[in-house]
């Protein structure tokens, strides 16, 4: 409870930091959508070239990209900041974070958190919620679950990626941008029908590090189709498990990383 | 309250060996650190860039993980321990803010408050002591970017006193500081050590601070402690020498010597010879002075620590 206020107070007192530069917070505010926007307009881009990508169309494609965008921008507001991690462990600052009576990721988190990137997920849920209304799902209770978990578990599952990429800085300062191969890299990869990809990159993406269940599998399950690449329809209920299975991963390397923590000669 | 034994912290430097090759080098930064400090000491620990002072205090706080060995702060392990252990230390960083950037001073406290879960009640009387004590409340409403380093400093001590805590550690905390703020921070923290409340540990290269404030002094060169014991035990230890400085009616002649001392400077045409005294008393020095050259004037300047100190690093 005591921590619950603390992280509340952390939380406002950064959107006060935030709102202390009015006009940057605006402008950043307004920019920061436009990124989003032209994540789903290169998708539309694509479609108005051919009816149809991987065997799937248009509609069916844009259901993918919602589920994928939503849950990217909530875990981009909530823990993309997480990569000024490596600004930390360069300049030592992260001291001042592990000497308080908090641990230090959901600190690290509110102390960063990125107000200005509330309108793309606002943004995002938009996109989903037009997908979802586009193309007739055939609801039943379980449907209906599904499409209220996969963007939390995307948010999630990509929330640990974010966690994983910022942790190489622990062990290697100048890890630089290595970790949005995986971050944006990853968002790109879960926009698109995955039956687009070739063979290896496809295994090792979609199953190996689970980019798959992400949207693509959940997709398939709301739309009611069966999985070109042969997964059975469950599959796309698997998504919670992935996203808990990463986190747990990502929460494990966390750990170790801070232990690692070198701190600077001063 | 503190305990180390054999406490090690080793980094792993990689040296450039070639265009790409890199070889890797284990450096001890703290080598077999052992110390006990009882509650309400004031303990200074001071040593040459490098010596490991930070690396220990950082170990003491549970930010680094040591290589090896036991430490232990208010009976609990820093590291495994570190959120607990928060709530009971208090720590300032000369060189690094603990404080929002962007928020005033007191909004600053304020979030503390909430992160320490103090009650109010506590809080308002320990920010009311320190307000008055250091002089806070001309900038309390300012952002802290804006402060000046002293008036940074004194809200860095202010929030790290907020909970109460039983330890303080301090990190070069009057480092930049003019001389009125390091006044005021030293007879502060005077203050708060009389109290007998709190034990205090600090780092530092400015030895008036320890001179002032502490009765134990450590120090740590190339990771380990190479004296531990008061002021005075020091300048004992490492012989200490007192100056005679004297003020001649003519030249000293060449080839002069004091049996017992050894002649360190002569400046104003030979007008003004400094003398180290090693093995004689300040009265046979002035006797054996005076009957060899005609004296006008004469000073004896008891040892100064830094010179101990400035020793102490340059034997190594």
């Amino acid at each position: 409870m005591g921590e619950l206020r603390a992280y509340v107070a952390l939380g406002s007192a950064q959107l006060r930091s935030a709102t202390s530069y009015r006009a940057s917070f605006l402008v950043e505010l307004f920019g920061n959508v436009g990124a989003t926007v032209f994540d789903v307009l290169t998708v539309l881009v694509l479609f108005r070239a051919t009816p149809a990508v991987g065997g799937f169309s248009l509609r069916e494609a844009m259901l993918i990209v919602g589920l994928s965008s939503a849950g990217f921008a909530l875990a981009d507001l909530t823990v993309g900041n997480v990569d000024r991690l490596k600004t930390y462990v360069r300049a030592g600052t992260l001291d001042a974070v592990l000497v308080r009576p908090l641990p230090a990721l959901p600190q690290l988190l509110l102390m960063d958190l990125p107000v200005r990137k509330a309108l793309r997920v606002v943004f995002g849920f938009t996109v989903l919620g037009v997908a979802v209304a586009a193309n007739h799902v055939d609801w039943t209770p379980g449907r209906v679950l599904l499409v209220v978990v996969t963007p939390v578990a995307a948010a999630v599952f990509f929330g640990s990626i974010f966690v994983l990429s910022a942790s190489l800085a622990f062990w290697w300062v100048d890890s630089g941008e290595i970790g949005s191969a995986f971050t944006y890299g990853g968002r790109d990869f879960t926009s698109y029908p995955i039956s687009v990809y070739g063979g290896w990159f496809r295994n090792l993406f979609a199953y190996a590090l689970g980019f798959g269940f992400v949207a693509y599998q959940p997709a398939l399950a709301l739309l009611g189709r069966a999985d070109p690449l042969g997964l059975p329809a469950w599959a796309g209920f698997l998504s919670p498990l992935v996203a808990v299975g990463a986190a747990a991963i990502a929460a494990a390397v966390w750990r170790t990383g801070i232990r690692h923590y070198r701190s600077t000669g001063s | 309250m503190i305990k180390m034994q054999d406490l090690q912290k080793d980094f792993t430097v990689r040296v450039k060996a070639g265009r790409f090759r890199r070889r890797k080098r284990t450096v001890a930064a703290v080598d077999g650190v052992s110390l006990t400090i009882e509650r309400g000491e004031m303990v200074g620990y001071i040593g040459p860039n490098g010596a490991g002072k930070s690396t220990t205090l950082k170990m003491l706080t549970g930010v680094l993980t040591p290589t090896s060995g036991e430490v232990s702060v208010c009976g609990l392990a820093p590291v495994p321990q570190r959120t607990r252990l928060a709530l009971r230390i208090g720590v300032v960083f000369g060189q690094r803010s603990q404080l929002w950037w962007d928020l005033p001073l007191r909004e600053s406290f304020e979030l503390l408050r909430h992160i320490y879960r103090v009650p109010a009640a506590e809080h308002a009387a320990r920010l009311r002591r320190c307000r008055s004590l250091l002089d806070l409340d001309e900038f309390l409403d300012t952002p802290v970017r804006q402060l000046s380093l002293g008036q940074r400093m004194r809200g860095e001590l202010t929030a790290a006193l907020l909970h109460g805590p039983e330890v303080l550690f301090l990190d070069e905390p009057t480092i930049g500081l003019d001389v009125v703020s390091k006044q005021a921070v030293r007879s502060f923290l005077a203050e708060l050590g009389a109290t007998g409340d709190v034990t205090l540990v600090l780092t530092t290269h400015d030895l008036a601070d320890i001179e002032r404030l502490c009765e134990r002094l450590v120090v740590i060169d190339h990771g380990r402690v190479v004296h531990d014991g008061s002021i005075e035990a020091l300048h004992a230890r490492y012989g200490s020498r007192r100056t005679l400085v004297a003020d001649l009616e003519q030249p000293l002649p060449s080839g002069f010597a004091l049996p017992g001392a050894v002649l360190t400077n002569v400046t104003a045409n030979g007008h003004r010879a400094t003398f180290a005294l090693e093995s004689t008393t300040a009265a046979a020095a002035v006797g054996a002075l005076v009957a060899a050259v005609p004296v006008r004037d004469l000073s004896l300047l008891e040892p100064d620590i830094e010179d101990v100190v400035a020793r102490l690093y340059a034997d190594r």
